[in-house]
């Protein structure tokens, strides 16, 4: 599987550019993920990422995007937790760009 | 998870599906599929519903730790069916007590239901599937 | 001898024809879902403590861990990590596996 170098660190995506092992990750190779979905990281795109690390970290998966915004809106209000401002923030996809870019495995059932 | 699976389907046949979990984790892959199926499951919106007999209840014992088997620790996924409306979990009473399990050694909250009771909850499901 | 099982007793039942034909002085083993026989207050237990006045019982630990049934191993049954496992199979002269 491919190997990239970012900021003097070495890791492996798969073919689709998913993280391999998570945990190399770190923000500068958030930053680097983010670009190959060229996507460009402010400040309401890093509370979502984190808010998916700390998902992970709990359950031990990737949420479902209905269980995402549904999660989020809880947490952080319903102004966020909404298809629209995800959508927004990731265009081709929360589950698909954000869950990339927090380093998540490919999610569980993503056709 | 998937972006383009959110559908909601107007006035869809709604039926009753029923997992059937009755493998311990780790030793055959059956409990983490099952589990991942379900979480597709959730998806279409039906009435799901997880049983755990004979071995499956082994998949919600508490304390799980897979750090020296080198295999993935699925256990907490458990606790966030929740999250995916998925809340009715029907363990078997019987199961449990032959294993010298009780309520109280479970990752999630459980409905215990007698041989019987569960017997009656599987006839009146439109859909098994077992794992 | 050394017998190893690795099935649940509970849905095989290996561990039973493991434990009829195990001699007087041999080991079993019990790695994967085998660990579960060698776990306090299931209906295997009698079984296990009988079998135990003839043959040595030992359990992976790291397959208990995983299970989360590591505080609840039998009373005389011992715990034995990856090289406990090794030493075992070389300290005996030949192995079974119930399968």
């Amino acid at each position: 599987m491919p190997m990239v170098e970012v900021a003097g660190k070495e890791f492996e995506v798969d073919e689709e550019g998913y993280l391999v092992n998570l945990a190399d990750w770190d923000e500068n190779i958030a930053g680097y993920l983010a670009q190959e979905e060229k996507v460009e990281l402010t400040e309401n795109h890093w509370e979502v990422v984190n808010f998916l690390r700390e998902y992970y970290g709990e359950y031990q998966i990737a949420p479902a995007i209905r269980v995402l915004t549904k999660a989020i809106a809880k947490k952080l209000g319903a102004d966020k937790g909404n298809n629209k401002y995800l959508y927004e923030l990731f265009p081709y996809g929360p589950a698909k760009q954000a869950c990339k870019i927090a380093g998540l495995p490919k999610p569980t059932g993503c056709i | 998870m998937n972006d383009e699976m959110d559908m909601e389907e107007e006035g869809g046949v709604v039926k009753q599906f029923m997992f059937v979990n009755r493998k311990a984790p780790y030793g055959t892959i059956y409990a983490l599929e099952g589990l991942e199926v379900v979480l597709i499951s959730a998806a279409f919106e039906q009435d799901v519903s997880m049983a755990f007999i004979d071995d499956g209840v082994y998949e919600l014992k508490k304390g799980q730790d897979t750090k020296s088997l080198g295999q993935k620790n699925f256990s907490p996924t458990y606790r966030a069916l929740e999250g995916y409306d998925i809340e009715k979990l029907y363990v078997e009473r019987e199961s449990m007590e032959a294993r010298g399990l009780t309520e109280e050694d479970l990752l999630v909250d459980v409905v215990v239901l007698d041989r019987a009771e569960m017997a009656a909850k599987m006839d009146e499901q439109d859909v098994l599937i077992s794992f | 001898m050394l017998h190893i099982v690795n099935k649940s007793p509970y849905e095989r039942n290996s561990l039973e024809s493991c434990l009829r034909m195990a001699s007087k002085g041999s080991a079993v083993l019990l790695i994967e879902d085998g660990v579960y026989g060698a776990t306090k207050g299931g209906s295997f237990e009698g079984k296990i403590q009988a079998a135990m006045a003839d043959v040595k019982v030992y359990v992976l630990g790291p397959d208990l861990s995983a299970r989360g049934m590591a505080d609840r191993v039998l009373d005389g049954v011992s715990v034995v990590d990856y090289g406990g496992f090794v030493d075992l199979v070389a300290e005996h002269s030949n192995c079974q596996s119930w399968l």
